[in-house]
């Protein structure tokens, strides 16, 4: 690659980048305006972060590696993140959620649970899940940015690491989330353009839409010869039911990370930055379109790159993807990237990827940030002081950590990269199972009480570490824990509910525990009901 | 279809493209409602009051 273009690039999109910081800076002036925008974003900035904090480069290059295994059925994936991660989430629980979330003046997710169950205990236990959680998945977004970084740039791993991390750190302390969602929005845009030029350069290079699928179709033999032992019947048609392959693709991809998206702590406190419901029906044109593109690119393109190395490319002729990539799933992308499309390319998408990165990690630098300082000092610890001070130093406190875990990690595990995409599905779950059924019982359930709230929130948490610890193979085999206690990689080792996604069982273990429970203990006071749901409709 | 196997990747395809199309004629044909109210313009400013007035006393 031309190094000059490479940094001339580079060099461009940090001064775009230096320059929206500092323009959230100066219009920062309060803690509303560091943690919710002051209420008062723009639909596209809005859509925009909303996209780029949910895709990372696990999303892209992770993701997309996965899909040259698995096929085109991941998809269905595309699907349930447009239609429930933007519609039913911007629709049905975004208007209720920024309503309800200027009622109660709530400037976090775990805010905005505590307020309405009238309970510091809720926000603060809600915090504390999202700071001793969240680490792990910022950890492995900066270890996957960092390794990228290491690499096209020819640098030490530690030297990429530190400089990646100071530049988000930088922006996010001094700017907040203002500096966040306008630097998302810049990133989304750059990955939008990127994910329709790789889009249509491979469909032009493969012969168009109909033959470069054909041509894929015609390859069925060779993946059901590689992995049909497993389920798989080729990377345009869907795995057997019920098979090895089916479950991960259906449990852990598909329903995981399509159902999780309703309870990111990190999504959910944008639906509280726009100032009235206008603002969310135009960004879900926006986001419908951002992420049509932004996923489903990355499931098209790598099944299609086993067409690219076994016919187009000398160099891996005969050869399926994952092959060609020496077994390696996170290789194949930039692999393709790399041989298959033009040189100026590569500068572009280097640039789209490390905009995945640094976007999704600014969120989460905020979101851990906001949990230590608002809910967990501010709140939970009823401290005060300067809020934005305080946030601004819970910020910088989680950018530490998550450093220091992603400088650790690669110690532990070797490679990393596996561990990027299991440590984004351990969180998405965790969460979804812990929040989702709370969070949705506070915006629909007027009568929801603590117990209930509680009941859920403690249920998920459980489950999801049990079925972490000692089930799901995927996890359980490389935490050893399951091995040291019972001698056994997992205690359903052999069945096919090792290979179940927690938030599977985890889930409705929580809506259960939630039903059970809910009607018991406290019931909120009806004056404070009608202040919760005034206006909401 | 479009050179695709079987029924589920293909139906995922066209629903990829129906829900876009979804949101985008939803956008579209609610781009000027809701529009922020005067009460929650009044809100929004006795929140920032409340703010001001705690950090000034710190």
């Amino acid at each position: 690659m031309s190094i000059p273009l490479l940094t001339t690039v580079v060099l461009i999109y940090l001064a775009v980048i230096a320059w929206l910081s500092l323009r959230a800076w100066r219009t920062t002036h309060n803690a509303s305006d560091y943690m919710v925008a002051g209420r008062r974003c723009h639909p596209f900035v809005m859509a925009m972060s909303y996209g780029a904090t949910f895709i990372s480069t696990s999303a892209i290059v992770g993701f997309g590696g996965a899909a040259a295994v698995f096929g085109m059925s991941l998809l269905w994936l595309t699907f349930l993140t447009i239609f429930i991660g933007v519609f039913i989430a911007f629709v049905f629980f975004g208007r209720r959620t920024r309503v309800m979330g200027l009622n109660l003046n709530a400037h976090t997710f775990p805010e905005f649970l505590g307020q309405r169950f009238q309970s510091r205990g809720l926000q603060g236990a809600a915090g504390l899940l999202i700071f001793i959680a969240m680490p792990l998945y910022a950890s492995v977004v900066l270890m996957g940015g960092a390794k990228f970084v290491a690499e096209i740039l020819a640098i030490d791993y530690n030297a990429a690491l530190f400089f990646l991390t100071a530049i988000v750190a930088v922006y996010v302390v001094m700017g907040g989330i203002k500096a966040v969602m306008y630097t998302d929005a810049f990133q989304g845009s750059i990955m939008f353009t990127g994910m329709v030029t790789l889009l249509v350069i491979t469909y032009y290079k493969l012969g168009g839409i109909t033959i470069a699928h054909q041509r894929l179709s015609d390859m069925k033999e060779l993946a059901i010869q590689a992995f049909g032992a497993k389920g798989h019947t080729g990377w345009t048609s869907f795995p057997t039911l019920g098979s090895e392959y089916w479950m991960v693709v259906v449990t852990t991809i598909i329903l995981g990370v399509g159902i999780g998206v309703l309870a990111q702590p990190q999504l959910v406190v944008r639906f509280m930055t726009v100032k009235s419901d206008r603002e969310l029906n135009r960004a879900v044109l926006i986001g419908g379109i951002f992420i049509m593109v932004a996923v489903g690119v990355a499931f098209i393109i790598g099944p299609l790159a086993n067409v690219f190395f076994y016919y187009d490319n000398p160099a891996t002729q005969g050869q399926i993807a994952l092959t060609a990539a020496g077994r390696n799933v996170d290789q194949i992308i930039p692999m393709y990237i790399s041989q298959a499309m033009p040189q100026w390319f590569t500068a572009i998408f280097m640039v789209t990827l490390l905009s995945a990165a640094m976007s999704t990690l600014s969120s989460q630098f905020h979101t851990m940030g906001t949990s230590l300082g608002r809910d967990l000092y501010e709140s939970a610890l009823g401290r005060r002081g300067n809020s934005m001070l305080i946030n601004k130093i819970g910020v910088l406190v989680a950018i530490i950590l998550s450093y220091l875990l992603a400088w650790g990690l690669p110690v532990f595990f070797e490679g990393g990269t596996a561990i990027i995409a299991r440590g984004t599905a351990i969180f998405f779950g965790i969460c979804a199972a812990a929040f989702l059924p709370m969070y949705f019982g506070a915006l629909y359930i007027r009568r929801m009480t603590l117990a209930g709230a509680f009941a859920g929130f403690a249920t998920g948490i459980a489950v999801s570490l049990f079925w972490i610890l000692f089930v799901h193979l995927a996890e359980s085999k490389p935490l050893l824990i399951c091995r040291a206690l019972f001698g056994v990689d997992s205690l359903a080792a052999g069945s096919i509910w090792a290979a179940v996604d927690p938030l599977v069982v985890a889930l409705p273990a929580s809506l259960l525990a939630t039903v059970l429970l809910n009607g018991r203990g406290r019931q909120v006071a009806e004056p404070f009901l009608q202040k919760c749901f005034r206006n909401v409709r | 279809m479009f050179g695709l196997e079987g029924g589920a990747v293909p139906a995922a395809f066209v629903l990829t493209v129906l829900s876009a199309a979804l949101c985008v004629v939803y956008g579209a044909v609610n781009w000027n409602r809701g529009g922020v109210t005067e009460e929650e313009l009044a809100r929004q400013e006795i929140w920032d009051g409340e703010e001001k007035q705690i950090e000034d006393k710190l």
